[in-house]
């Protein structure tokens, strides 16, 4: 399968603003949970709020928020994929700078250093574009996921010891949730990266915090975990925007890696309520767009 | 109790309010964000707004620019306003009220100690808004009238027009009161007991 490079920027531009409008299914799902289970008055309030502004982006053909985030950008190509990996990166990075500029949204991108922003929400290494490999024959993915910084901002790794064991997971993730309150923006998906090296670790946290609400870690352990943590976490009561209330996070997902004998690193990178992804999939029937 | 404030707002207004009080602002709010404030208290840079008695949102709009006319004075309209995370624009909430007599900050997430006191020697409060809820935000903000510090954009320093913007909690008063200290340390208190239930001892 051929792939057209123009119809993967202008894809690229369209999963930028689409994301930033539509909530996924999974998402609206959860809030649904979450209202129908809380009994805090105030949290009640914030959780109706939040739900309605899904609404109104949707009426008004507006942002859902206003952080435009860091755009991410994870690529999945099939064997029979016939792609120029090279200049696949240039469209998505064209393709978002102008989404940036056409429609227009706000650049959140700065240089490190210079604090410049060059107002098309690109710069060195930014777009983050994640590519992997599937065996699906003839199947193009694009994922685009606008991160907001107030949940980004609460990212952690903490490089345990063996002797420390699956307790100092647990406890670094309760303490992770307790230390990011309100500035998280919760409800929260919790990410939890387990194992690995400490890059690894740390991106098996995002990959958590932006796997769709429902979905399970491949890996047992790590499934069971998951179940646990969600249960230990919403015990805490920070609630909605930390304003107190059962309504905590949507889950807690965990993603695992084989590890060193000698190592037990855990990363926590969060989600906020805001959890916005758009996917463009390219199959020889050709492209069609959903979350 | 609910408020209903025509901006700008005096002292007496301002420590009348308390935690779980709501407020809905009308008139004049300014929008400010880290690099806005980054310039004014550590650079030395000065605004010619005169915020004396108002209210600012921890915010960076995303605008589009349409030029200077009747409707959009700045040149810019708005696209998406909504509001950031707080806590890392902690150390400014002094001077701002100190040396611009700003009354209210708005935002997320909530501020600290050195905040709290800010608000108590000073007359001031911090309004918690619903965060990542930009697209009801922006319904509430009527026009973008003027621009400065724009070289800064989007972190310039805006000033909106809004009207029935809120209604907005009360989180930090000016008598002590502090709603994210309270959720904290009652979070806290739970920790044992979600360890526990994980069947981690806490120490």
């Amino acid at each position: 399968m051929k792939i057209d490079l123009k119809q993967v920027e202008e894809a690229a531009k369209t999963l930028y603003i689409r994301a930033c409008k539509l909530l996924p299914p999974d998402i609206k799902t959860g809030f649904a949970r979450l209202d129908k289970g809380e009994t805090d008055a105030t949290a009640k309030s914030v959780l109706g709020t939040m739900i309605k502004n899904i609404t109104v982006a949707e009426a008004n053909d507006n942002l859902l928020c206003q952080d435009t985030g860091i755009p991410i950008y994870n690529v999945t190509i099939g064997r029979g994929v016939d792609v120029d990996g090279y200049a696949l990166k240039q469209a998505i990075a064209t393709g978002c700078a102008r989404a940036t500029k056409e429609h227009p949204l706000r650049s959140s991108v700065v240089h490190p250093v210079t604090r410049k922003n060059e107002h098309t929400s690109c710069g060195r290494l930014v777009p983050v574009i994640n590519i992997d490999f599937i065996p699906d024959d003839a199947t193009l993915s694009i994922e685009m996921i606008p991160k907001g910084s107030g949940s980004e901002n609460n990212s952690w790794l903490k490089m345990a010891i063996p002797a420390d064991g699956i307790e100092a997971v647990k406890t670094f993730v309760v303490d992770c949730v307790l230390d990011a309150g309100g500035k998280t923006c919760p409800p929260t998906i919790v990410g939890v990266g387990v194992g690995g090296t400490a890059d690894l670790c740390v991106h098996l946290s995002k990959v958590a915090a932006t796997r769709p609400l429902g979905t399970a870690c491949e890996d047992p352990e790590g499934a069971k975990l998951e179940a646990e943590l969600t249960k230990a976490v919403n015990m805490l009561g920070v609630g909605p925007q930390g304003l107190g209330g059962d309504s905590t996070s949507f889950a807690v997902h965990v993603e695992t890696a084989a590890t060193h004998i000698t190592m037990n690193p855990v990363a926590v990178n969060m989600q906020c309520h805001s959890a916005r992804r758009a996917r463009a999939t390219w199959t020889p029937k050709g492209l069609d767009y959903g979350y | 109790m609910h408020y209903d404030f025509n901006m700008p707002i005096t002292d007496a207004q301002a420590r009348s309010l308390r935690v779980n009080d709501t407020v809905t602002l009308n008139g004049t709010l300014f929008g400010i964000r880290d690099a806005t404030q980054i310039h004014m208290f550590d650079r030395g840079r000065k605004t010619r707004f005169d915020m004396n008695g108002h209210a600012v949102v921890h915010t960076a709009p995303n605008v589009r620019w349409v030029g200077e006319t009747p409707d959009t004075p700045s040149g810019y309209e708005s696209v998406c306003i909504g509001t950031t995370t707080s806590a890392r624009m902690e150390r400014f909430t002094r001077p701002l009220m100190e040396q611009y007599g700003v009354r209210i900050v708005i935002g997320k997430g909530g501020l600290f100690a050195a905040s709290q006191s800010a608000f108590s020697d000073l007359g001031g409060v911090y309004l918690a808004i619903i965060g990542g809820a930009a697209a009801l935000e922006t319904t509430w903000v009527e026009q973008i009238e003027e621009v400065d510090l724009d070289d800064l954009n989007p972190e310039s320093l805006w000033k909106f027009r809004v009207k029935g913007f809120g209604p907005l909690r009360v989180a930090m008063d000016s008598h002590g009161g502090n709603l994210y200290t309270e959720v904290n340390k009652a979070a806290q208190g739970k920790r044992a007991a979600a360890l526990a239930s994980l069947g981690v001892k806490a120490n």
